[in-house]
């Protein structure tokens, strides 16, 4: 455009944020695309003594071994002629119907192929998938979840975000590193604040797969989340996996007695260079009916980490809300993403929380960074804490249930301040490098990792490794509160242990109250069948939603 | 738009004509002819062995860096990107053999394999965009000592400090970790370019070739 003259209309409107964003065209051949590519395969099925012989265009001998993973293990046979012979608008028109209960949609989707359940998602629009999420998911009462991370890693931070984070709502916190061997004290940092701010918070230290069993069969975390899985077989095997070792690992949490939940996402095929030129929609049908087919009881997905891809080629914001949908319809607990930054501009990032937000889904954030995004270890979240009060705004002028509460200042440091002494308790009392009075001062009051100072990292880090190495479990960090006048917190990682023997947690969807009550999809089921049923937000919970402490109140004045 | 559109056409114009050319079969793969890039020439040397030297880490760099790349993703050339890190580690007394992998472009099972064969039992791995991780012989492939996964803040003094820090882990010493850089924009920036340029470099990848040797003379 040089020398050529500029309308400043065109001016003002590159100088947008929506300009900063990268969005490319579609490419078809590599499967730069979100859904219904012509690339994707055809539905079909055929069934011989039981056994699917043909899948989507392909007979069994040339399946890839994720094929015949879905085929052997996540399609219902027996249910499947029927399923099938139904048309791809027939079954859209089920889930937003609101004469057929859930039940009868579950039944037909997991007779359903691959193509079959990414044709159904392309018959329907935006509007009709929040229809379906509402009816669909499995648990009645949505919920939400946290990251709780410090570019820092600095524990007593993570402590006094994790107790902020939890006495705000959300029931399940997850936090990553910087450094990777600060992982031990990120997990028993958030294992000790998720207790403070709320009893019976649910804590996960996303990390290399075998360091996050290990930290769970030690009682420092309570349940997994990123057990990653992928819809072709070179990224699998990229990653030195198979769909029966990703059960493998599943079953290995399972008879731990802790929750754990798969990861998968539109985007990550292509983003790794080997999407085989199938779109982004299909290949994630594939990871959840590998999910579905490992017995796992739900999926985190909705591009998660590689939602820069989706959101960069035409209708993928779309895709990624029907990859929660069919998580959903497969009868799995889904924790809907919108958890990494895709966009400078607010619209879009508002924009793209909201199928989730306003039809509710077990997870609607997994999660929403509890910390400024500077401080988000997961490279930034779609939402941060300084938008806190937005969501806050939008549950009320909605009347939306999404997971969280209006809190007061004082409230809130009061509980910081105890989580940050209880984490300096902890320490104290397991000889790791100490936690001053300064920086418990100092965690208690401030706002991200830019107000606090520095710990000396490479004693943390050895000590770190010797919390590994000395085998400290969550009963030693409950017995050190104990002794150091914090009973209550101790007595709250003790529920937690027991959760892993009791097992009721291990049910689909499933958040533990403070009284210790596992709700799931099994007591809380989604009765959802069109107006005057399903969720009704109750009134105690509506008085809290609307006392948001910067309204004006008529009595005041 | 701080995507360039002329790279980008580019980039989409050449791997489309590659894949044209590959007819789909097999990927393109890069000779073994010395690969000339402005500032340094990197020449294969033949397999990349098993080293002994305790006084060595290896840096294992991706299928076409250097070659088809010649700059990460914010367009630090790479040259500079490797300058830097041999001048970190040799700050520290410690030298750096440099391999291609050609079998993955996954940038944890690159360093992996890296520390692997280094003799001081310290890797790094870097990608052609700038994505780089520093690697120990005997953590799990997707573990690591430091992880440096956005590709789009890693600038060259960074490139610098990882030479050295990993200096500093072959020498037996616990070294403060880098400082992370994160941005959270990063991501709406960039990541549809950074899935164009893996498609691009994966291109290169051959599973059934063995890493290479690389002697690396600067210009």
């Amino acid at each position: 455009m040089a020398g050529t003259k500029r309308s400043k209309r065109f001016e003002v409107l590159e100088s947008r944020p929506v300009h900063l964003d990268g969005f490319i065209g579609e490419w078809i051949e590599v499967g730069l695309y979100a859904m219904g590519s012509p690339q994707d395969p055809k539905p079909s099925i055929r069934i011989e003594g039981g056994k699917v012989v043909e899948m989507d265009g392909k007979a069994r001998a040339d399946f890839s071994m994720i094929e015949q993973f879905v085929a052997d293990y996540a399609i219902n046979v027996k249910n499947a002629p029927e399923a099938m012979a139904k048309s791809e608008v027939e079954i859209s028109r089920m889930l937003v119907d609101i004469n057929v209960p859930r039940s009868e949609c579950t039944r037909i989707f997991t007779a359903l192929t691959p193509a079959k359940i990414a044709r159904v998602m392309d018959c329907m629009n935006i509007v009709e998938m929040m229809m379906a999420m509402q009816k669909m998911r499995c648990r009645q009462t949505p919920a939400n979840q946290a990251h709780v991370t410090s570019a820092k890693d600095h524990p007593v931070m993570l402590a006094a975000d994790a107790a902020e984070a939890t006495y705000r709502g959300f029931k399940e916190i997850e936090t990553t590193v910087g450094v990777v061997r600060y992982a031990p004290f990120n997990a028993l940092a958030l294992l000790v604040g998720g207790q403070v701010g709320r009893r019976g918070t649910l804590s996960q230290d996303a990390l290399e797969e075998a360091f996050e069993l290990q930290v769970g069969m030690r009682g420092l975390t309570s349940y997994a989340e990123t057990v990653s899985v992928y819809g072709t077989e070179r990224v699998f095997v990229d990653g030195d996996d198979t769909p029966w070792s990703k059960s493998f690992l599943a079953s290995a949490y399972a008879s731990r007695g802790l929750k754990m939940r798969f990861t998968s996402g539109t985007g990550s095929e292509v983003q790794m260079g080997a999407a085989e030129g199938k779109s982004m929609l299909y290949l994630e049908t594939l990871c959840v009916m590998v999910t579905k087919g490992a017995g796992v009881q739900g999926l985190q997905n909705g591009s998660i980490s590689c939602i820069g891809v989706p959101a960069a080629v035409p209708s993928g914001i779309r895709a990624v809300a029907a990859e929660n949908l069919i998580t959903m319809c497969l009868d799995l607990e889904v924790a809907s993403g919108s958890d990494q930054t895709f966009s400078h501009s607010d619209q879009r990032r508002t924009a793209r929380t909201m199928p989730q937000f306003f039809a509710g889904t077990d997870w609607i954030f997994s999660g929403y960074s509890s910390t400024p995004n500077y401080d988000n270890m997961f490279a930034g979240s779609n939402w941060d804490i300084t938008d806190v009060d937005d969501y806050l705004a939008l549950q009320r002028d909605f009347k939306i249930d999404g997971g969280l509460r209006p809190v007061k200042e004082e409230d809130v440091i009061a509980i910081r301040n105890k989580a940050a002494r209880a984490i300096q308790a902890v320490f104290a009392e397991l000889g790791f490098p100490p936690i001053t009075d300064d920086e418990v001062e100092a965690c208690t009051y401030a706002n991200g990792s830019k107000d606090i100072g520095d710990r000396n990292i490479p004693e943390d880090l050895k000590a770190a490794e010797r919390l590994m190495k000395d085998a400290v479990t969550g009963v030693d960090v409950a017995k050190a509160l104990a002794k150091r006048g914090f009973r209550d917190v101790a007595e709250s990682i003790i529920l937690m242990m027991r959760q892993r023997v009791a097992g009721d947690y291990l049910q689909t969807s499933a958040w533990v109250a403070s009284d210790g009550t596992v709700y799931s999809a099994v007591n809380d089921a989604n009765t959802y069948m069109g107006p005057g049923t399903g969720y009704k937000i109750p009134d105690d919970r509506w008085e809290e939603i609307k006392s948001i402490p910067w309204a004006i109140r008529a009595e005041d004045i | 738009m701080q995507i360039n559109p002329e790279l980008l056409e580019k980039i989409v114009t050449e791997v489309l004509a590659e894949l044209g050319a590959a007819g789909g079969s097999t990927a393109a793969v890069a000779t073994a002819a010395p690969e000339a890039v402005a500032g340094i020439k990197l020449t294969e040397k033949g397999p990349a062995e098993r080293g002994t030297d305790p006084k060595e880490v290896v840096l294992a760099v991706s299928p076409a860096f250097g070659t088809t790349f010649k700059t990460t993703i914010i367009g630090l050339p790479l040259a500079a990107v490797l300058r830097q890190v041999f001048a970190g580690a040799e700050e520290e007394g410690i030298h750096v053999r440099v391999i291609r992998v050609y079998h993955t472009a996954d940038v944890a099972f690159m360093a992996h394999y890296a520390a692997r064969i280094s003799g001081s039992g310290i890797g790094i791995g870097i990608l052609s965009r700038g994505t780089s991780v520093i690697h120990q012989r005997d953590l799990a492939p997707l573990s690591n000592l430091e992880l440096f996964p956005q590709s789009p803040v890693i600038d060259l003094p960074t490139f610098r400090a990882i030479g050295k820090n990993a200096a500093k882990y072959a020498k037996g010493e616990s070294p403060t970790p880098v400082p992370t850089n994160n941005d959270p924009m990063a991501r709406p920036r960039y990541q549809g370019l950074a899935a164009l340029l893996h498609n691009k470099e994966a291109g290169f990848q051959d599973r059934s070739k063995a890493p290479q040797e690389l002697s690396v003379s600067f210009e």
